[in-house]
């Protein structure tokens, strides 16, 4: 079975001769919730966009689903939530207005909604529960409903790949808690894969089959159980 | 019939005046958003060029200054997306080369008078109905094209890589944007001036902004602020003798101080 993400051989560096990621190899099947871990800069947020195909590999390949990941005819079924995913304007935005966002790759480029893009939206929105706001200005809620609205938006595509980048950045701990266990909804649910990507994992530590810490390269890939106990300690991983 | 309506020439300013007072804002809109409000002065620079070129090749400036006007615009979304320079940057890039160029066009065509002026600070009070046709049939284009991608756009403001990472088209809406902004630029230069042409761009966006309850709302506001303005500023500087262009963009800013101070008593 191809593997949903690919990386082989991976090397990549902004500057020439500076790498940020050294001889990474990573395969993740469908259906899996992997957690990727480290320090910051570490390389985790370059090692995401190179999955989804904003970066391109020095050396080795960055595949989804079998192709080059800048080029994959899958990368409609993509769901993204950026790091501080915030809104680009400033006008007032409803939160249907922003999951809306999320059907242009899976429906129709130009022109208004379909009833299937409506239905669709008002599903993401409900499967995050936020129904009561849907009409209120996202600007209004606070950052663990807002986190909220943008995985419905990156829900509306129906995607079968849901990557999240440092998803609990400025959301309080009772919004972590409640976020880990609607991604392990999502995952049990619907089976989307799912890379869940911080510089931390405590949130998700017992939802994910599979821990993977990156450090320029992989120095750990496996269950969070087999995990070495000094690991833990934050120290460690930025020392 | 009130005596304003009388006069043709005050029917044909109205008119052009209305097409520009919804043009202006429905693509400022996506400029505003995308912090990129300067933009539309960028290329009105550009097209000051391109106005001293048509009077020096003696061709029409308004045709020379569409032209000059997408060339500015794509130049900076080239230089903003690929250039490697910040946005302001190739912002101020342009906008110096557009008006070095203009001058020296200008000069080159002994062209500092009253035909330049009109480009410079708008001369609505005399467009043609054959100014009213180009401005009615672009304009139209202009936001039939702003509807049919209205929603590529908003989704663009709301998470610009999250629409890049799900294949949208994002660098040739950025295109088109721009494209857009040009063409609008071309046709406010009649109406407001080259100088003032950003101020309908940006001003009602603003106003709307603070009063919106949803982006869609904010949108047609934005549309009404901006034919509102259009109108109720020319009709201000019939009575009261004042410039029209000047008058237009002072309303806007008028609604923008309204829309400001009604936000705060609601407390947002």
């Amino acid at each position: 079975m191809i593997p949903a993400v690919e990386l082989d051989r991976l090397s990549f560096g902004y500057r020439p001769g500076q790498h940020v990621l050294e001889d990474v190899d990573l395969q993740i099947a469908e259906g899996e919730f992997v957690a990727i871990a480290g320090p910051n800069g570490g390389g985790k947020t370059t090692l995401v966009r190179l999955v989804l195909g904003l970066e391109r590999p020095g050396t080795g390949r960055a595949l989804l689903y079998g192709e080059p990941a800048h080029r994959s005819s899958r990368r409609r079924a993509l769901g993204y939530l950026a790091q501080r995913s915030e809104l680009g304007g400033d006008a007032p935005t409803t939160v249907r207005e922003v999951v809306s966002a999320g059907r242009l790759a899976a429906g129709r480029l130009f022109g208004p909604l379909s009833r299937h893009d409506r239905e669709q939206v008002s599903a993401a929105i409900a499967r995050v529960g936020l129904e009561a706001v849907a009409e209120a200005p996202l600007q209004t809620l606070s950052g663990g409903m807002q986190q909220r609205a943008f995985i419905a938006k990156a829900l509306a595509g129906e995607p079968s790949l849901l990557v999240l980048d440092e998803p609990t950045t400025g959301v309080d701990a009772e919004s972590q808690e409640s976020l880990a266990a609607l991604l392990d909804r999502l995952h049990s649910e619907l089976g989307v894969t799912i890379l869940y990507v911080s510089h931390e994992f405590g949130a998700v530590e017992r939802f994910v089959e599979r821990l993977v810490l990156v450090r320029r390269t992989l120095v750990f890939d496996g269950p969070p159980s087999s995990l070495p106990g000094f690991w833990h300690d934050p120290s460690h991983l930025h020392a | 019939m009130p005596e304003l309506f009388e006069s043709e020439f005050m029917r044909l300013a109205l008119a052009a005046g209305a097409v520009v007072g919804l043009l202006a804002p429905a693509v400022g809109f996506f400029l505003v958003q995308r912090r990129q409000s300067l933009v539309g002065d960028g290329i009105g620079h550009v097209a000051f060029a391109g106005v001293a070129a048509g009077i020096l090749l003696d061709v029409s400036p308004i045709l020379t200054a569409l032209v000059a006007a997408m060339l500015g615009g794509v130049a900076i979304e080239f230089l903003r997306s690929r250039g490697g320079a910040a946005g302001d940057q190739a912002l101020a890039l342009v906008f110096y080369t557009g008006i070095a160029a203009g001058v020296v066009l200008v000069s080159a065509a002994g062209a500092l008078n009253v035909d330049l002026f009109q480009y410079l600070f708008g001369s609505i009070l005399t467009v043609t109905r054959t100014d009213l046709a180009l401005v009615a049939t672009l304009g139209a284009a202009g936001l039939a094209t702003v509807g049919l991608l209205y929603r590529p756009l908003a989704g663009a403001v709301v998470d610009e890589e999250g629409a890049r990472v799900a294949g949208v088209p994002v660098g040739a809406l950025n295109v088109a944007l721009a494209a857009l902004a040009a063409v609008t630029v071309a046709l406010s230069m009649r109406v407001v001036g080259i100088l003032l042409v950003a101020a309908l761009m940006v001003l009602p966006v603003s106003a709307a902004t603070r009063i919106a309850w949803s982006m869609r709302s904010a949108f047609f506001l934005s549309l009404a602020i901006g034919l509102a303005s259009a109108v109720s500023g020319l009709t201000i500087s019939y009575y009261a003798d004042l410039p029209p262009g000047g008058t237009i963009v002072l309303v806007a800013a008028g609604s923008f101080a309204v829309a400001a101070v009604a936000a705060a008593l609601r407390g947002r």
